[in-house]
């Protein structure tokens, strides 16, 4: 294999740092509406026949839309081997608990209706509802964390070390910053989860959605421009030392990195990441406005702008950090030292070029085929769902 | 590091991953089972077939769920329970993982949902081609997770980087074509259609027990015990294959499997059965079969399979030549610390020796550093490269006598159906009935036999195991196995239950759906040829 060296290692290390980016995205904007929609369902749904409206709005696609996330777990494996070992031995319980929920989900959606016993139907609501919130929520206290600073180290021959007992491990997670981010994180994915049942439902469903979407978006604009204050005024960033070679080997233990500064500095260093949080702000704002004037399309683009912002300013307020760790800063994970190999990331590159365009393809294409509302002669038809 | 701890790790892997593989045969050939029926359908335009379509289809996406789920598990343990693993060798083994994303779950989940709601959505042939997609997705999501698992126990196209302290990829090509890998994916491939041929016709002969559903039951019996003979008898001579790339890449495991103490004179004899005996390495009360080892590992009369003895003391020296290369890391890492120039002796002398490097890791279990390592420690660790036989032994031979009799199952009933107008004695459908687990105990018994069998490596020859755990606790572990085997128990039962209930209620609606298609036919006739038919139709 020679192909590889017609691109340089840090122009692939830079690519793969978006294509993560666009892959976590991609998760937020199609998973994201399958939890908003799950974690709304008691409060837009109050009998069986708009239960199964509104669980028969995602039931085909939910499948889909979930391998984002276990294409982005794949990719961060292949891409971004010391990330994956690092942070997922580390949040080791909340993963597990991740895990769980995301196996309740798929379930309940799926058996919900293979029974018609009302209390069989009721559990796996609630199942459902656990399901799509929990998730939610602990995406965004994870980014919280990664945020402040996860406390690990790595030995000379790589190895993580996690600090802090089996149950401190865990609630030391849920530290103020971090609660507060998965406050936008969940409030941000039920507003896009309303946004999808305008879409996708009429009459009282969609009426509730509208509000209660309304409201989360109120919530997750404020939550958001809280925790940048918060950024600004509370939390310390990271920074290297000296140079850094972006064509280095990935070992972060050969790079310095002090804490010092703010996050922020980012936006000094590099203004036009501005618009990323200007896309959040805006986004949330249009998707408000849809959804007090029922404008369904406009409603939902503005949603993804939203979760696309978002999204992408806590990357680029970050880079080229992906993992600061604040017990040992010098192991902390960056895009230039946490990477796979020069030949494993072009691999990969060339298997995206060619899979991406066609998974967006047949996506878009299913999804046309599937477009329209739900209705009550939907569901009746498929007495499955 | 405690034994303890990684003890609980295996554990912990080895119940979610077989519980994964509870769902994933199932889904392999099922899927492609539906595929066939509705391929049949828009051939035939038969009701029929799409009612046997949709009512396999419903049991399908029961189990489907479930597979697609504990699978979310498989992919996310490595970082959680195995992350020094993960880091060692995910510049190699995380690609096929995230290629198995990108090019075949994606696709298979997707046109999923597609199955169950497009069937008035799209045109016949449209669906069609989804379900077909469906079933080449899972397909697919098989073939990269094995090539995943095949470079586990034959890690090509890889090398150690000091730089970095990981394996990285040298060939995707190698990784991809691993000879080791390959034979893994048809044979675990065709293991899941027998799964599935034995789970519809098991089912299918308790409707024609129970008298319930005829004609799709005798339909399904048709196209089960076909492709059923076909893929068990696929299953043997793939799994012969992947013997003999065993006795090619895996001369520890295949020599444990079959409880080969001493290298015998060419050609080898096969123990039939026996009392393998791992203190004094011999095995009691056995009955051989002179040749047959020889010619299924070698594929020739003179080639000679090394015994575990021969295989112990050829460790020794890689051991010792292991510690070599360590001492010359250890050079090369303190030189690049210290921002010295890497002497070129020490690169050189790690070069010469890297591909033993895994061993000395052996000694990190008596030792700290394996410099340091005694004589003894050395025998131990050579020792420690011996899986427990007497497991091995008989779990293989439980395995391969289970695909004996996959064969005559389903031989005899498609010799019933295509030479005895598909009229079968009640005694083959109650066996039909009763045999429905034993592709499941096999399967198992498969994925036991491969991943104890590769023990004590992670990657063979690579990582050990009890090296390459997470650093967690004991009550981390005992709480996630707690939760895991708690979680998984309920989800069990209530998949069960489901798909019993189901099978009860047979197909949505029991259309007399031949009679229907009879008078159409006749219909069709008499409007072509205006005038009324004379034969009846042949079905």
């Amino acid at each position: 294999m020679i192909l590889h060296d017609f691109l340089s290692f840090e122009a692939l290390r830079l690519i793969w740092w978006g294509l993560m980016g666009m892959l976590f995205i991609g998760f937020a904007l199609t998973d994201g509406f399958d939890m908003g929609v799950g974690a709304l369902l008691p409060f837009v749904a109050k009998t069986d026949t708009e239960r199964r409206l509104v669980i028969h709005s995602i039931a085909p696609v939910w499948e889909g839309n979930q391998v984002w996330f276990i294409l982005g777990g794949g990719a961060i494996f292949a891409a971004w081997p010391p990330l994956y070992a690092v942070s997922f031995s580390g949040f080791y319980l909340a993963m597990f608990m991740i895990l769980a929920a995301l196996i309740l989900r798929p379930v309940a959606i799926k058996y919900r209706s293979k029974r018609a016993d009302p209390v069989w139907r009721e559990r796996w609501d609630k199942a459902l509802f656990v399901g799509s919130a929990a998730p939610a929520l602990l995406f965004g206290v994870a980014v919280g964390n990664v945020l402040l600073g996860v406390p690990f180290r790595l030995t000379p021959d790589l190895m993580s070390i996690y600090e802090g007992g089996t149950l401190m491990k865990l609630l030391k997670l849920l530290r103020p910053f971090a609660l507060l981010t998965g406050v936008v994180s969940v409030s941000m994915l039920v507003m896009h989860g309303a946004a999808w049942l305008s879409i996708k439902t009429d009459g009282p469903v969609k009426d509730r959605a509208r509000r209660i979407g309304t409201l989360a978006g109120l919530v997750a604009a404020g939550g958001y421009a809280l925790g940048g204050l918060v950024l600004a005024g509370f939390v310390d960033g990271y920074a290297y030392t000296g140079a850094v070679a972006h064509d280095g080997p990935s070992n972060p233990l050969y790079n310095e990195v002090v804490r010092q500064g703010s996050w922020l500095s980012a936006y000094a260093e590099r203004p036009w990441i501005i618009v990323a949080p200007v896309m959040g702000f805006l986004g949330i704002a249009g998707a408000i406005m849809g959804l007090r004037a029922g404008r369904e399309l406009t409603t939902f683009l503005c949603s993804k702008v939203a979760v696309t912002g978002i999204i992408a300013s806590v990357g680029l307020t970050m880079f080229p950090f992906i993992l600061p760790s604040n017990v040992d800063p010098n192991s902390s994970l960056t895009v230039w030292d946490a990477s796979s190999s020069h030949l494993t990331l072009f691999v990969m590159l060339v298997g995206m070029a060619i899979f991406m365009p066609l998974i967006l393809m047949y996506t878009a294409w299913v999804y046309k085929v599937l477009w329209g509302k739900v209705s009550e002669h939907d569901v009746n038809e498929h007495a499955e769902y | 590091m405690e034994i303890g701890l990684v003890e609980l790790s295996r554990l912990q892997f080895a119940m979610t991953a077989l519980y994964h593989f509870l769902f994933v045969p199932l889904t392999l050939g099922l899927s492609v089972l539906v595929a066939i029926m509705e391929t049949v359908y828009v051939m035939t335009n038969r009701p029929i077939w799409r009612q046997m379509t949709k009512f396999w289809g419903t049991l399908f996406g029961i189990n489907f769920v479930l597979g697609v789920a504990t699978g979310i598990t498989m992919e996310f343990q490595f970082g959680m329970n195995w992350s020094y693993y993960s880091h060692y060798v995910g510049d190699v083994f995380g690609a096929p993982l995230a290629m198995e994303g990108l090019m075949a779950f994606f696709m298979e989940a997707t046109f999923v949902g597609l199955f169950f709601f497009g069937w008035d959505k799209l045109s016949k042939v449209g669906h069609l081609v989804v379900a077909w997609l469906v079933a080449i997705g899972s397909n697919f999501s098989a073939l990269w997770i094995l090539i995943a698992n095949g470079w586990m126990v034959n890690p090509v196209g890889a090398e150690f980087n000091p730089e970095t302290m990981r394996m990285e990829m040298t060939s995707f090509f190698e990784v991809i074509f691993n000879e080791a890998a390959q034979a893994k994916f048809v044979h675990t491939v065709s293991a899941g259609y027998v799964t599935a041929a034995l789970f519809v016709l098991g089912v299918s002969s308790w409707y024609l027990l129970k008298g319930r559903h005829i004609d799709l039951a005798r339909r399904s019996i048709a196209v089960a015990s076909a492709f059923g003979l076909a893929s068990a008898l696929s299953v043997v001579v793939l799994g012969d294959e992947s013997g003999y790339s065993a006795s090619q890449t895996q001369k520890m495991k295949l020599a444990s499997i079959e409880a080969m103490w001493e290298t015998e004179p060419a050609p080898a004899a096969f123990t039939l059965i026996g009392i393998p005996d791992q203190e004094a390495r011999e095995t009691h009360y056995a009955i051989h079969i002179p040749y047959v080892m020889g010619l299924i590992g070698t594929r020739s009369l003179n080639e000679e399979i090394p015994g575990i003895a021969q295989l112990v003391e050829e460790n020794v020296d890689r051991i010792r030549r292991g510690i070599i290369a360590y001492d010359a890391l250890m050079q090369v890492r303190e030189a690049r610390t210290n921002g010295e120039e890497i002497p070129s002796e020490s690169r050189f002398v790690f070069q010469q020796n890297s591909v033993d490097l895994g061993y000395a890791f052996l000694l990190k279990r008596y030792v700290d550093d394996p410099r340091e390592a005694t004589e003894e420690q050395i025998q131990m660790a050579a020792d420690d490269t011996v899986p427990r036989v007497f497991p091995l032994f008989y779990a293989f031979r439980i395995m391969v006598a289970l695909g004996f009799t996959f064969i005559l199952l389903t031989g005899y009933f498609f010799w019933r159906t295509s030479f005895r107008h598909m009229s079968y004695p009640r005694w083959a459908l109650w066996t039909a009935v009763v045999w429905i687990p034993m592709p499941w105990i096999a399967a198992e018994l498969g994925w036991f036999v491969a991943e104890f069998g590769r023990q004590p490596w992670t990657v063979d020859g690579m990582l050990p195991t009890a090296l390459s755990a997470s650093h967690l606790s004991v009550s981390d572990l005992l709480l996630t196995l707690a939760g895991f085997t708690l979680f998984y128990t309920v989800l069990f039962v209530i998949e069960m239950s489901l798909m019993v209930k189901y099978i009860r209620k047979g197909p949505y609606q029991d259309v007399d759906e031949t009679d229907a298609w009879q008078q159409r036919h006749r219909a069709r006739l008499s409007t072509r040829r205006n005038q009324s038919p004379i034969a009846e139709p042949a079905e």
